[in-house]
Protein backbone atom coordinates (compact mmCIF):
# COMPACT_ATOMS: atom_id res chain seq x y z
CA UNK A 1 0.00 0.00 0.00
CA UNK A 2 1.07 3.80 -1.06
CA UNK A 3 2.66 5.52 1.95
CA UNK A 4 1.10 8.88 2.97
CA UNK A 5 3.68 10.23 5.43
CA UNK A 6 6.81 8.62 7.56
CA UNK A 7 8.00 9.80 10.44
CA UNK A 8 11.67 8.32 11.75
CA UNK A 9 12.61 8.69 15.40
CA UNK A 10 11.16 11.80 16.37
CA UNK A 11 11.55 13.18 19.51
CA UNK A 12 9.41 15.98 20.26
CA UNK A 13 8.56 18.72 23.43
CA UNK A 14 8.58 22.80 23.98
CA UNK A 15 11.37 23.90 25.27
CA UNK A 16 13.11 21.83 27.87
CA UNK A 17 10.17 19.32 28.04
CA UNK A 18 10.63 16.29 25.84
CA UNK A 19 7.08 14.82 25.25
CA UNK A 20 7.82 11.72 23.43
CA UNK A 21 11.32 10.16 22.29
CA UNK A 22 12.26 8.30 19.07
CA UNK A 23 8.60 7.11 17.57
CA UNK A 24 8.64 6.20 14.50
CA UNK A 25 5.39 5.96 12.21
CA UNK A 26 3.94 5.32 8.87
CA UNK A 27 0.60 6.18 7.79
CA UNK A 28 -0.66 4.05 4.61
CA UNK A 29 -3.30 5.47 2.04
CA UNK A 30 -6.54 4.37 2.77
CA UNK A 31 -5.81 3.78 7.04
CA UNK A 32 -8.43 4.97 9.66
CA UNK A 33 -5.83 5.40 12.63
CA UNK A 34 -7.29 5.86 15.97
CA UNK A 35 -4.73 7.83 18.56
CA UNK A 36 -5.25 7.14 21.80
CA UNK A 37 -3.24 7.41 25.43
CA UNK A 38 -3.80 9.40 28.83
CA UNK A 39 -3.49 12.75 28.75
CA UNK A 40 -0.16 14.74 28.52
CA UNK A 41 1.07 11.36 26.67
CA UNK A 42 1.70 12.97 23.42
CA UNK A 43 -1.65 12.66 21.38
CA UNK A 44 -1.75 16.33 20.54
CA UNK A 45 2.14 17.16 20.31
CA UNK A 46 2.12 14.02 17.98
CA UNK A 47 -0.88 16.38 15.64
CA UNK A 48 1.15 19.30 16.01
CA UNK A 49 4.56 17.42 14.37
CA UNK A 50 2.12 15.72 11.80
CA UNK A 51 0.73 19.15 10.66
CA UNK A 52 4.08 21.05 10.70
CA UNK A 53 2.93 23.17 13.69
CA UNK A 54 5.59 21.96 15.94
CA UNK A 55 9.32 21.27 14.76
CA UNK A 56 11.21 17.94 16.17
CA UNK A 57 13.98 18.10 18.53
CA UNK A 58 15.20 15.09 16.91
CA UNK A 59 14.21 12.67 13.60
CA UNK A 60 12.49 13.43 10.21
CA UNK A 61 9.43 13.24 8.47
CA UNK A 62 9.24 12.27 4.85
CA UNK A 63 5.73 13.58 3.54
CA UNK A 64 4.35 11.62 -0.16
CA UNK A 65 1.50 14.00 0.11
CA UNK A 66 0.25 15.91 -3.04
CA UNK A 67 -2.26 17.86 -0.56
CA UNK A 68 -2.49 20.10 2.49
CA UNK A 69 -3.66 17.89 5.11
CA UNK A 70 -7.43 18.33 6.48
CA UNK A 71 -7.67 19.46 10.15
CA UNK A 72 -9.93 19.49 12.47
CA UNK A 73 -8.52 21.63 15.52
CA UNK A 74 -10.27 20.87 19.28
CA UNK A 75 -12.94 23.44 19.49
CA UNK A 76 -12.06 25.17 22.50
CA UNK A 77 -9.07 27.45 20.94
CA UNK A 78 -11.90 29.65 18.43
CA UNK A 79 -12.92 32.51 19.65
CA UNK A 80 -16.90 32.45 19.67
CA UNK A 81 -17.19 35.95 19.07
CA UNK A 82 -15.37 36.29 16.02
CA UNK A 83 -17.23 38.07 13.13
CA UNK A 84 -17.31 35.50 11.09
CA UNK A 85 -20.20 33.34 9.19
CA UNK A 86 -20.32 29.83 8.85
CA UNK A 87 -19.98 30.25 5.29
CA UNK A 88 -16.77 31.51 5.52
CA UNK A 89 -15.54 29.25 8.13
CA UNK A 90 -15.96 27.14 5.48
CA UNK A 91 -14.55 28.25 2.64
CA UNK A 92 -11.49 29.24 4.57
CA UNK A 93 -10.11 25.75 4.08
CA UNK A 94 -9.40 27.14 0.21
CA UNK A 95 -6.83 28.63 0.73
CA UNK A 96 -3.43 27.69 0.52
CA UNK A 97 0.20 29.14 -0.33
CA UNK A 98 0.04 28.59 -3.99
CA UNK A 99 -3.94 29.89 -4.50
CA UNK A 100 -2.55 33.13 -2.23
CA UNK A 101 -4.00 35.57 -4.52
CA UNK A 102 -6.94 33.41 -5.96
CA UNK A 103 -10.26 35.11 -5.62
CA UNK A 104 -13.33 32.41 -4.91
CA UNK A 105 -15.60 32.05 -7.65
CA UNK A 106 -19.00 29.88 -8.66
CA UNK A 107 -17.16 27.02 -8.50
CA UNK A 108 -15.82 27.77 -4.99
CA UNK A 109 -19.13 28.68 -3.85
CA UNK A 110 -20.96 25.89 -5.47
CA UNK A 111 -18.31 23.31 -3.49
CA UNK A 112 -18.69 25.25 -0.43
CA UNK A 113 -22.49 24.78 -0.49
CA UNK A 114 -22.54 20.91 -1.38
CA UNK A 115 -20.46 20.60 1.60
CA UNK A 116 -22.21 23.29 3.96
CA UNK A 117 -25.38 20.40 2.91
CA UNK A 118 -23.50 17.04 4.11
CA UNK A 119 -22.59 18.95 6.90
CA UNK A 120 -26.50 19.59 7.51
CA UNK A 121 -25.49 23.55 8.22
CA UNK A 122 -26.38 25.23 4.88
CA UNK A 123 -29.51 26.98 6.76
CA UNK A 124 -26.71 28.19 8.97
CA UNK A 125 -24.58 29.53 6.74
CA UNK A 126 -25.13 33.35 6.81
CA UNK A 127 -25.19 32.73 10.74
CA UNK A 128 -21.77 33.81 12.66
CA UNK A 129 -19.87 32.01 15.08
CA UNK A 130 -21.50 33.11 18.02
CA UNK A 131 -25.16 31.95 17.17
CA UNK A 132 -24.58 28.80 16.48
CA UNK A 133 -24.33 25.75 18.95
CA UNK A 134 -20.81 23.56 19.70
CA UNK A 135 -22.56 21.12 17.83
CA UNK A 136 -22.91 23.26 14.70
CA UNK A 137 -19.72 24.74 14.77
CA UNK A 138 -17.37 21.45 14.96
CA UNK A 139 -19.61 20.53 11.65
CA UNK A 140 -18.51 24.26 9.82
CA UNK A 141 -14.81 23.27 10.89
CA UNK A 142 -15.48 19.54 9.95
CA UNK A 143 -16.79 20.69 6.45
CA UNK A 144 -13.77 23.15 6.37
CA UNK A 145 -11.21 20.17 6.90
CA UNK A 146 -12.85 18.65 4.15
CA UNK A 147 -13.78 21.09 1.74
CA UNK A 148 -10.10 21.36 0.17
CA UNK A 149 -10.46 17.32 -0.78
CA UNK A 150 -7.27 16.73 1.04
CA UNK A 151 -5.82 13.02 1.25
CA UNK A 152 -4.82 12.89 4.90
CA UNK A 153 -7.75 14.03 7.40
CA UNK A 154 -6.22 14.83 11.00
CA UNK A 155 -9.22 15.12 13.72
CA UNK A 156 -8.13 16.44 17.60
CA UNK A 157 -10.88 15.00 19.92
CA UNK A 158 -13.75 15.26 17.56
CA UNK A 159 -16.25 14.13 20.19
CA UNK A 160 -16.11 16.56 22.67
CA UNK A 161 -18.36 19.44 22.98
CA UNK A 162 -20.77 17.55 20.67
CA UNK A 163 -23.65 15.95 21.40
CA UNK A 164 -23.66 12.45 21.51
CA UNK A 165 -26.17 12.36 18.47
CA UNK A 166 -23.72 14.03 16.55
CA UNK A 167 -20.85 12.61 17.70
CA UNK A 168 -22.13 9.26 16.23
CA UNK A 169 -23.24 10.90 13.15
CA UNK A 170 -19.59 11.85 12.74
CA UNK A 171 -17.89 8.71 13.27
CA UNK A 172 -20.56 7.66 10.46
CA UNK A 173 -19.55 10.03 7.97
CA UNK A 174 -15.74 9.50 8.73
CA UNK A 175 -16.06 6.11 8.36
CA UNK A 176 -17.96 7.37 4.37
CA UNK A 177 -15.00 9.39 3.57
CA UNK A 178 -12.70 6.75 4.57
CA UNK A 179 -13.34 5.21 1.26
CA UNK A 180 -11.51 8.05 -0.40
CA UNK A 181 -9.56 9.95 2.49
CA UNK A 182 -6.84 8.75 4.91
CA UNK A 183 -7.88 9.53 8.72
CA UNK A 184 -6.32 10.18 11.44
CA UNK A 185 -8.11 10.83 14.70
CA UNK A 186 -7.42 11.76 18.38
CA UNK A 187 -9.68 10.90 21.17
CA UNK A 188 -9.37 10.18 24.72
CA UNK A 189 -12.92 7.82 24.52
CA UNK A 190 -11.37 4.50 23.03
CA UNK A 191 -14.64 2.89 23.72
CA UNK A 192 -16.11 4.94 21.06
CA UNK A 193 -14.02 5.30 18.72
CA UNK A 194 -12.99 1.36 18.09
CA UNK A 195 -16.01 0.02 16.43
CA UNK A 196 -14.84 2.75 13.84
CA UNK A 197 -10.95 2.96 13.48
CA UNK A 198 -9.05 0.33 11.75
CA UNK A 199 -6.26 0.29 13.63
CA UNK A 200 -4.78 1.96 16.87
CA UNK A 201 -1.90 3.81 17.86
CA UNK A 202 -1.06 4.26 21.43
CA UNK A 203 1.32 7.19 22.66
CA UNK A 204 2.26 7.53 26.27
CA UNK A 205 5.80 8.90 26.03
CA UNK A 206 6.16 5.93 23.60
CA UNK A 207 4.43 4.70 20.83
CA UNK A 208 2.52 1.87 19.45
CA UNK A 209 1.15 1.05 16.53
CA UNK A 210 -1.39 -1.88 16.36
CA UNK A 211 -2.54 -2.76 13.11
CA UNK A 212 -6.14 -3.83 14.27
CA UNK A 213 -8.83 -2.31 16.40
CA UNK A 214 -8.47 -5.03 18.67
CA UNK A 215 -6.25 -4.56 22.08
CA UNK A 216 -5.14 -7.64 24.28
CA UNK A 217 -4.84 -7.26 27.95
CA UNK A 218 -1.41 -8.48 27.36
CA UNK A 219 -0.74 -5.73 24.66
CA UNK A 220 -1.46 -3.55 26.77
CA UNK A 221 0.03 -4.01 29.99
CA UNK A 222 3.30 -4.45 27.58
CA UNK A 223 2.02 -1.30 25.90
CA UNK A 224 2.27 0.37 29.23
CA UNK A 225 -0.79 2.20 28.11
CA UNK A 226 -3.22 3.16 30.98
CA UNK A 227 -6.85 2.98 29.13
CA UNK A 228 -9.95 0.73 29.16
CA UNK A 229 -9.40 -2.87 26.91
CA UNK A 230 -11.08 -3.10 24.06
CA UNK A 231 -12.51 -5.88 22.09
CA UNK A 232 -14.98 -6.74 19.66
CA UNK A 233 -18.13 -9.06 18.65
CA UNK A 234 -18.98 -9.53 15.13
CA UNK A 235 -21.57 -6.77 15.07
CA UNK A 236 -20.35 -3.36 14.88
CA UNK A 237 -20.25 -2.63 18.65
CA UNK A 238 -17.50 -2.28 21.72
CA UNK A 239 -17.58 -4.50 24.35
CA UNK A 240 -15.08 -3.05 27.51
CA UNK A 241 -14.07 -5.25 30.49
CA UNK A 242 -12.43 -3.33 32.97
CA UNK A 243 -8.48 -2.88 33.12
CA UNK A 244 -6.58 -5.62 35.10
CA UNK A 245 -4.56 -3.29 37.78
CA UNK B 1 -22.48 76.19 7.03
CA UNK B 2 -20.39 79.38 5.66
CA UNK B 3 -17.19 77.91 7.94
CA UNK B 4 -16.38 75.54 4.76
CA UNK B 5 -15.00 78.32 2.94
CA UNK B 6 -12.19 77.82 5.71
CA UNK B 7 -9.13 76.14 4.25
CA UNK B 8 -8.39 74.55 7.04
CA UNK B 9 -11.82 73.62 7.83
CA UNK B 10 -11.78 71.63 4.10
CA UNK B 11 -8.40 70.36 5.02
CA UNK B 12 -10.05 69.01 8.88
CA UNK B 13 -12.97 67.11 6.42
CA UNK B 14 -10.37 65.43 4.67
CA UNK B 15 -8.44 64.69 7.43
CA UNK B 16 -12.45 63.44 9.14
CA UNK B 17 -12.44 60.71 6.12
CA UNK B 18 -8.89 59.26 5.84
CA UNK B 19 -9.27 58.79 9.66
CA UNK B 20 -12.59 57.32 9.20
CA UNK B 21 -11.18 54.79 6.26
CA UNK B 22 -8.16 53.63 8.15
CA UNK B 23 -9.71 53.57 11.50
CA UNK B 24 -12.33 51.76 10.36
CA UNK B 25 -10.49 48.88 8.48
CA UNK B 26 -7.93 48.90 11.20
CA UNK B 27 -9.94 48.79 14.16
CA UNK B 28 -12.44 45.85 12.71
CA UNK B 29 -8.95 43.98 12.70
CA UNK B 30 -7.78 44.63 16.43
CA UNK B 31 -11.40 44.52 17.83
CA UNK B 32 -11.74 40.76 16.25
CA UNK B 33 -8.16 39.83 17.43
CA UNK B 34 -8.56 41.30 20.74
CA UNK B 35 -5.18 43.41 20.49
CA UNK B 36 -7.12 46.42 21.87
CA UNK B 37 -4.52 46.61 24.81
CA UNK B 38 -1.50 46.19 22.56
CA UNK B 39 -2.44 49.06 20.24
CA UNK B 40 -3.17 51.41 23.69
CA UNK B 41 0.66 50.20 23.90
CA UNK B 42 2.13 50.95 20.69
CA UNK B 43 -0.21 54.58 20.90
CA UNK B 44 1.46 55.70 23.38
CA UNK B 45 4.76 54.43 23.02
CA UNK B 46 4.53 56.75 19.81
CA UNK B 47 4.88 59.83 22.12
CA UNK B 48 8.47 59.24 22.61
CA UNK B 49 8.47 59.85 18.60
CA UNK B 50 6.70 62.86 18.58
CA UNK B 51 8.91 64.81 21.17
CA UNK B 52 12.30 63.36 20.05
CA UNK B 53 10.60 64.99 16.44
CA UNK B 54 9.45 67.79 18.04
CA UNK B 55 13.19 68.19 19.83
CA UNK B 56 15.21 68.18 16.88
CA UNK B 57 12.61 70.09 15.20
CA UNK B 58 11.17 67.41 12.47
CA UNK B 59 7.70 66.65 11.64
CA UNK B 60 6.35 64.85 14.95
CA UNK B 61 4.53 62.77 12.26
CA UNK B 62 7.35 60.78 11.30
CA UNK B 63 8.72 60.51 14.60
CA UNK B 64 5.69 58.84 15.55
CA UNK B 65 5.67 56.67 12.47
CA UNK B 66 9.07 55.30 13.90
CA UNK B 67 8.14 54.74 17.33
CA UNK B 68 5.26 53.23 16.25
CA UNK B 69 6.91 50.77 14.45
CA UNK B 70 9.58 50.06 16.71
CA UNK B 71 7.45 49.92 19.91
CA UNK B 72 5.34 47.53 17.47
CA UNK B 73 7.97 45.01 16.92
CA UNK B 74 9.82 45.64 20.57
CA UNK B 75 6.48 44.41 22.01
CA UNK B 76 6.46 40.91 19.63
CA UNK B 77 10.09 40.26 20.45
CA UNK B 78 10.05 41.40 24.37
CA UNK B 79 7.18 38.42 24.67
CA UNK B 80 9.02 36.22 22.47
CA UNK B 81 12.50 36.36 23.00
CA UNK B 82 13.23 37.86 26.10
CA UNK B 83 10.50 35.65 27.93
CA UNK B 84 8.15 38.55 29.17
CA UNK B 85 5.03 38.54 29.25
CA UNK B 86 3.32 40.23 26.14
CA UNK B 87 1.21 42.05 28.36
CA UNK B 88 3.98 43.25 30.57
CA UNK B 89 5.88 43.71 27.45
CA UNK B 90 3.21 46.17 26.31
CA UNK B 91 3.13 47.71 29.74
CA UNK B 92 6.85 48.55 29.77
CA UNK B 93 7.18 50.22 26.42
CA UNK B 94 3.76 51.88 26.67
CA UNK B 95 5.63 53.88 29.61
CA UNK B 96 8.62 53.78 28.59
CA UNK B 97 7.34 55.86 24.94
CA UNK B 98 5.92 58.27 27.08
CA UNK B 99 8.64 59.07 29.85
CA UNK B 100 10.77 59.86 26.28
CA UNK B 101 8.39 61.90 24.95
CA UNK B 102 8.12 64.16 28.37
CA UNK B 103 12.08 64.46 28.96
CA UNK B 104 11.83 65.70 25.20
CA UNK B 105 9.74 67.87 24.90
CA UNK B 106 10.50 69.40 28.43
CA UNK B 107 14.18 69.78 26.84
CA UNK B 108 13.04 71.74 23.92
CA UNK B 109 13.41 75.72 24.41
CA UNK B 110 10.29 77.57 24.67
CA UNK B 111 6.55 76.85 25.41
CA UNK B 112 5.24 73.23 24.58
CA UNK B 113 2.05 74.32 22.87
CA UNK B 114 2.46 71.42 20.77
CA UNK B 115 2.18 69.22 23.66
CA UNK B 116 -1.71 69.07 23.83
CA UNK B 117 -2.17 69.10 20.53
CA UNK B 118 -0.86 65.69 20.48
CA UNK B 119 -2.37 64.34 23.46
CA UNK B 120 -5.58 65.89 22.71
CA UNK B 121 -5.48 65.56 18.84
CA UNK B 122 -5.57 68.88 16.88
CA UNK B 123 -7.73 68.23 13.53
CA UNK B 124 -8.07 72.17 12.74
CA UNK B 125 -4.10 72.79 12.31
CA UNK B 126 -3.70 69.57 9.86
CA UNK B 127 -1.34 70.76 7.27
CA UNK B 128 -1.25 69.73 3.15
CA UNK B 129 1.96 67.53 4.04
CA UNK B 130 -0.21 65.61 6.53
CA UNK B 131 -2.81 65.41 4.48
CA UNK B 132 -0.40 63.82 1.76
CA UNK B 133 0.85 61.07 4.60
CA UNK B 134 -2.48 60.33 5.68
CA UNK B 135 -3.50 59.76 2.06
CA UNK B 136 -0.50 57.27 1.33
CA UNK B 137 -1.02 55.37 4.23
CA UNK B 138 -4.64 54.48 3.75
CA UNK B 139 -4.28 54.17 0.05
CA UNK B 140 -1.52 51.85 0.67
CA UNK B 141 -4.02 50.13 3.55
CA UNK B 142 -7.21 50.04 1.65
CA UNK B 143 -5.04 47.84 -1.24
CA UNK B 144 -3.58 45.32 1.11
CA UNK B 145 -6.78 44.77 2.45
CA UNK B 146 -8.25 44.37 -1.15
CA UNK B 147 -5.94 42.00 -1.88
CA UNK B 148 -5.25 39.87 0.76
CA UNK B 149 -8.77 40.41 2.33
CA UNK B 150 -9.44 36.27 2.73
CA UNK B 151 -5.93 35.63 4.12
CA UNK B 152 -6.16 38.24 7.01
CA UNK B 153 -9.67 37.59 7.78
CA UNK B 154 -8.51 33.31 8.18
CA UNK B 155 -5.42 34.07 10.13
CA UNK B 156 -7.13 36.14 12.18
CA UNK B 157 -10.00 34.19 13.07
CA UNK B 158 -7.55 30.80 13.00
CA UNK B 159 -4.13 31.60 12.74
CA UNK B 160 -2.77 27.84 13.81
CA UNK B 161 -5.44 26.65 10.64
CA UNK B 162 -3.95 28.70 8.48
CA UNK B 163 -0.09 27.63 9.36
CA UNK B 164 -1.23 24.17 8.57
CA UNK B 165 -2.20 25.33 4.93
CA UNK B 166 1.29 26.59 4.47
CA UNK B 167 0.20 30.13 4.60
CA UNK B 168 3.23 32.72 5.60
CA UNK B 169 1.57 33.87 8.80
CA UNK B 170 4.50 35.66 10.69
CA UNK B 171 5.11 37.49 7.45
CA UNK B 172 1.45 38.67 7.20
CA UNK B 173 1.76 39.15 11.37
CA UNK B 174 4.19 41.97 10.73
CA UNK B 175 2.57 43.34 7.65
CA UNK B 176 -0.63 43.79 9.97
CA UNK B 177 0.92 44.70 13.11
CA UNK B 178 3.22 47.70 10.32
CA UNK B 179 -0.57 48.70 9.47
CA UNK B 180 -1.57 49.12 13.24
CA UNK B 181 1.22 51.44 13.57
CA UNK B 182 0.64 53.41 11.04
CA UNK B 183 -3.21 53.86 11.17
CA UNK B 184 -2.54 55.02 14.89
CA UNK B 185 -0.18 57.75 14.13
CA UNK B 186 -2.64 58.87 11.91
CA UNK B 187 -5.64 58.59 14.01
CA UNK B 188 -3.34 60.65 17.17
CA UNK B 189 -3.12 63.48 14.40
CA UNK B 190 -6.65 64.16 15.08
CA UNK B 191 -8.01 62.90 18.07
CA UNK B 192 -4.71 62.68 19.86
CA UNK B 193 -2.73 59.96 22.05
CA UNK B 194 -5.26 59.83 24.52
CA UNK B 195 -8.04 59.17 22.69
CA UNK B 196 -7.05 57.68 19.53
CA UNK B 197 -8.37 54.06 20.78
CA UNK B 198 -11.77 54.99 20.79
CA UNK B 199 -11.16 55.87 16.96
CA UNK B 200 -10.53 51.92 16.95
CA UNK B 201 -13.35 50.46 19.23
CA UNK B 202 -16.36 52.71 19.16
CA UNK B 203 -17.39 52.84 15.41
CA UNK B 204 -16.93 48.78 15.25
CA UNK B 205 -19.05 48.85 18.46
CA UNK B 206 -21.56 50.50 16.57
CA UNK B 207 -20.82 48.21 13.39
CA UNK B 208 -21.64 45.22 16.00
CA UNK B 209 -25.05 46.69 16.74
CA UNK B 210 -25.91 45.42 12.35
CA UNK B 211 -23.64 42.86 11.70
CA UNK B 212 -21.44 40.31 12.46
CA UNK B 213 -19.45 39.67 9.23
CA UNK B 214 -15.84 40.97 9.08
CA UNK B 215 -15.77 42.58 6.04
CA UNK B 216 -19.67 44.57 6.85
CA UNK B 217 -18.20 45.25 9.87
CA UNK B 218 -15.03 47.34 7.83
CA UNK B 219 -17.67 49.24 6.00
CA UNK B 220 -20.45 49.84 8.63
CA UNK B 221 -17.36 51.40 11.05
CA UNK B 222 -16.24 53.37 8.02
CA UNK B 223 -19.50 55.32 8.18
CA UNK B 224 -20.08 55.46 11.26
CA UNK B 225 -16.73 56.95 11.77
CA UNK B 226 -16.87 59.42 9.12
CA UNK B 227 -20.17 60.66 10.70
CA UNK B 228 -19.21 61.35 14.39
CA UNK B 229 -15.95 62.76 12.75
CA UNK B 230 -18.15 65.58 11.04
CA UNK B 231 -20.25 65.94 13.63
CA UNK B 232 -18.00 66.31 16.05
CA UNK B 233 -16.05 68.69 14.59
CA UNK B 234 -18.99 70.71 13.55
CA UNK B 235 -20.38 70.62 17.02
CA UNK B 236 -16.84 71.34 18.31
CA UNK B 237 -16.63 74.55 16.21
CA UNK B 238 -19.93 76.15 16.95
CA UNK B 239 -19.98 75.61 20.65
CA UNK B 240 -16.24 76.46 21.14
CA UNK B 241 -14.88 73.14 22.82
CA UNK B 242 -11.88 70.43 21.54
CA UNK B 243 -12.44 68.87 18.45
CA UNK B 244 -11.09 65.46 19.64
CA UNK B 245 -13.07 65.19 22.74
CA UNK B 246 -16.34 66.23 20.75
CA UNK B 247 -15.97 63.42 17.88
CA UNK B 248 -15.69 60.83 20.37
CA UNK B 249 -18.29 61.93 22.72
CA UNK B 250 -20.58 62.26 19.41
CA UNK B 251 -19.72 58.59 18.56
CA UNK B 252 -20.00 57.47 22.25
CA UNK B 253 -23.90 59.23 21.55
CA UNK B 254 -24.58 57.23 18.28
CA UNK B 255 -23.58 54.39 20.25
CA UNK B 256 -25.96 55.09 23.19
CA UNK B 257 -28.73 56.10 20.35
CA UNK B 258 -28.69 53.10 18.20
CA UNK B 259 -28.21 51.08 21.15
CA UNK B 260 -31.40 51.92 23.06
CA UNK B 261 -33.29 52.25 19.93
CA UNK B 262 -32.41 48.37 19.07
CA UNK B 263 -33.69 47.55 22.75
CA UNK B 264 -37.19 49.64 22.18
CA UNK B 265 -37.55 48.17 18.91
CA UNK B 266 -36.49 45.07 19.81
CA UNK B 267 -37.06 43.98 15.91
CA UNK B 268 -34.09 45.02 13.59
CA UNK B 269 -32.28 41.85 13.96
CA UNK B 270 -28.09 41.63 13.50
CA UNK B 271 -27.32 39.19 10.65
Amino acid sequence: MATLLELEHITAGYGEEIIFRDVSLVVEKGAFIGVIGPNGGGKTTLVKIILGLLKPIQGSIRSYLETEIGYLPQNNPIDRKFPITVREVVMSGLISKDKFFVRFDREHRKKAESIMERMGILHLRNKSVGMISGGQLQRALLGRAIISDPHLLVLDEPGTFVDNRFEKDLYELLVELNNTVTIMMVSHDVGTISAYVKSIVCINRNLHYHRSNIITPEQLAQYNCPIQLITHGDVPHTVLSSHKD
Amino acid sequence: MDVLQYQFYQYALWAALLVSLSCGIIGTYITARRMVFLSGGITHASFGGIGLAYFLGMNPMVGAIIFALLSAFGIEVLSKKADIRQDSAIGILWTIGMAIGIVFIFLTPGYASNLMSFLFGSILTVSLQDLLLMGLITFTLFLIFLILFKQILFIAFDEEYASTHKIRVKLLNYLMISLVSLTIVIGIRVVGVIMVISMLTIPQAIAGLFTNRFGKMILWSILFAFIGSVIGLYVSYAVNIPSGATIILTLAAIYLIIKLLKLSLGTFQTK
